[in-house]
């Protein structure tokens, strides 16, 4: 039986591998996700015959009781919730490494010191992910509506991490550990997982989501080392790698490093207050003017953010471009790497829209097309577009890279109401001479174009 | 039993096939595919039934019941939204 099942755990591992270099074409993603499902399931059913196991009814009580929660609120979450649905499910796999350390620790058996080593490892890394990943659920959920930002606040945090390193140290040169120590490195390690998320902004939220990701990988790959579980090792490890991988391009996406994402408290409105309010007014537009131009229009650029989604605007955009289409105009997408909140989302909201992904373009393909284009509409974007991160240094987001909607002849910018964005500058864009503001609800606003351009 | 250096050299060529497998990924994909990572760290479902099934006393049970629930919805949770999400792709080409 042994043999038999590391045989499984090899094919699992595999799947996985393999799974996951298919989802990273469009062609073949789909086909990646049941490949990784199928090493899923057979590891999971050869596991029941893990030699000497016991606790069988209880065990098969907690997989249907876990598992089908997650299927219950995974079918029914909208596309626009989906990053703190990835959070809430990572934060889950963290939590579960944890609790295998907990047991071993409990059990005191280890084989070697390295092992037990490696568990308390293990076990910081994964409830820090696991109640930092809750944070982040309840940010981007708005449950949580601010960043908590306090004096000594990093002193504190600093004083819990050790706390939890001390007790930790404590675990890791028992002979059998004891009770209360075991319970305060994990209350403390948790702590240290809410308090390090707790003044990050919900615009950095991604880059958070994501490295508590790779974390929860790590964690994986060291409980496996401790259960000796080849396929928790490989997974665990290729998650780690990728996850950190998958991080840096975001953060750099964004333009920031991420210390800076993790120390600095951006987003919580620090350092916007002083800003002089850009030169110009703000110039409206009706729907009807805004139809004509773009029904006349040769190209036009569709410049879609999170506001788009928000107002459930996807599936009228998409009608109305391919109503431009009709009548011979050029229409493109184009996405910021950091459009909705995380990199790629949009794709996924413009995908259910219907949206093509070969209409979808990258900032680095679409942006000199810019000043070719007679229209850029950019609805529900804002912080994307802003060209004060070219201009101004000392905007606080200032170097991020953005798509370049200021250089199209006219900008159309679609948005609910003078407010500021996500990150909270004043966008320069709004102000500029070739921009037209088309106020109201971008579901609405869609829609009136929609029947604007069908009575030409 | 993976001892020492054995557990080493898995460690390192892992890491190197992450990095490499995701490398290569386009943007579009990047929230997908995330998830798709996500998915597959819930392997620790496994590792969570084997602790649990070698649990003695009442407190290593809970726990252990904590462990599988928690990873049980991981693994089954970052299945069904990545599917949702991959199946939502189409091209041009392939939808008319």
């Amino acid at each position: 039986m042994g043999a038999l099942i590391q045989l499984s755990y090899l094919v699992a591992a595999a799947l996985f591998i393999l799974g996951l270099k298919r989802m990273s074409s469009p062609v073949t993603a789909r086909g990646g996700i049941l490949w990784a499902g199928a090493g899923m399931v057979v590891a999971t059913l050869i596991t029941f015959f893990w030699p000497g196991m016991q606790n069988y009814v209880w065990m098969t009580l907690a997989l249907l009781i876990g598992g089908g929660l997650a299927w219950y609120t995974g079918k029914k979450v909208a596309m626009t919730d989906m990053p703190q649905m990835i959070a809430i499910y990572n934060g889950m796999g963290g939590g579960a490494a944890a609790a295998i350390a907990a047991v071993e620790l409990l059990r005191g058996e280890f084989h070697s010191s390295t092992f037990q080593i490696l568990a308390v490892v293990g076990a910081l890394i994964g409830s820090v992910a696991f109640s930092g990943s809750m944070v982040a659920f309840a940010k981007l959920q708005g449950i949580m509506k601010r960043s908590l930002v306090f004096k000594a606040q990093q002193v504190l945090n600093l004083l819990v991490f050790g706390g939890a390193l001390v007790f930790g140290l404590m675990l890791m040169g028992a002979d059998h550990p004891g009770g209360t120590a075991i319970l305060a490195f994990f209350t403390l390690a948790l702590v240290f997982g809410v308090m390090m998320t707790l003044p990050i902004g919900g615009a950095d939220m991604p880059v958070v989501i994501s490295l508590y990701n790779a974390l929860t990988g790590l964690a994986v790959a060291f409980e496996g080392f401790v259960l000796s579980n080849a396929a928790m090792i490989i997974a665990g490890t290729v998650v780690g790698s990728a996850g950190t991988l998958l991080t840096q391009l975001m953060a750099k996406a964004m333009n920031r490093s991420l210390a800076n994402v993790l120390f600095s408290g951006f987003g919580s409105g620090a350092g916007a207050t002083a800003e002089a309010g850009p030169e110009g007014a703000m110039k409206e537009i009706d729907a009807t003017d805004a139809a004509v131009m773009m029904a006349y229009a040769g190209k036009v650029i569709i410049v879609p953010g999170y506001g788009m989604a928000v107002a459930q605007a996807q599936h009228k955009v998409w009608e109305f471009a391919q109503l431009l289409e009709s009548r011979d105009v050029t229409v493109k997408f184009a996405i910021h790497p950091v459009a909705g909140r995380m990199p790629g989302h949009m794709n996924v909201l413009l995908a259910e829209a219907g949206v093509p992904y070969d209409k979808i373009y990258d900032l680095e393909e679409i942006n000199n097309e810019f000043p070719q284009a007679d229209v850029a509409l950019v609805i529900g974007a804002n912080d994307v577009v802003n060209p004060v991160a070219r201009s101004n240094p000392d905007s606080p987001i200032y170097g991020m890279p953005i798509l370049d909607a200021d250089k199209a002849r006219n900008v159309i910018v679609v948005k609910r109401g003078k407010g500021k964005g996500f990150s909270g500058v004043e966008n320069g864009l709004f102000f500029l001479d070739n921009t037209r503001m088309l106020y109201g609800d971008g579901q609405e606003v869609a829609s009136k174009l929609i029947a604007e351009v069908k009575q030409l | 039993m993976i001892e020492g250096f054995t557990a080493l050299y898995i460690f390192m060529l892992a890491g190197f096939t992450g990095y490499e497998v995701i490398s290569r990924v386009p943007v579009i994909l990047h929230t997908p595919l995330m998830s798709g990572s996500n998915f597959v760290h819930g392997i620790v479902l496994v590792g969570a039934m084997v602790a649990m099934g070698h649990a003695d006393t009442g407190m290593e049970k809970i726990i252990g019941f904590i462990g599988v629930m928690l990873a049980a919805g991981n693994a089954v949770g970052g299945y069904v939204v990545t599917e949702r999400m991959l199946e939502m792709f189409k091209s041009s080409k392939g939808a008319k």
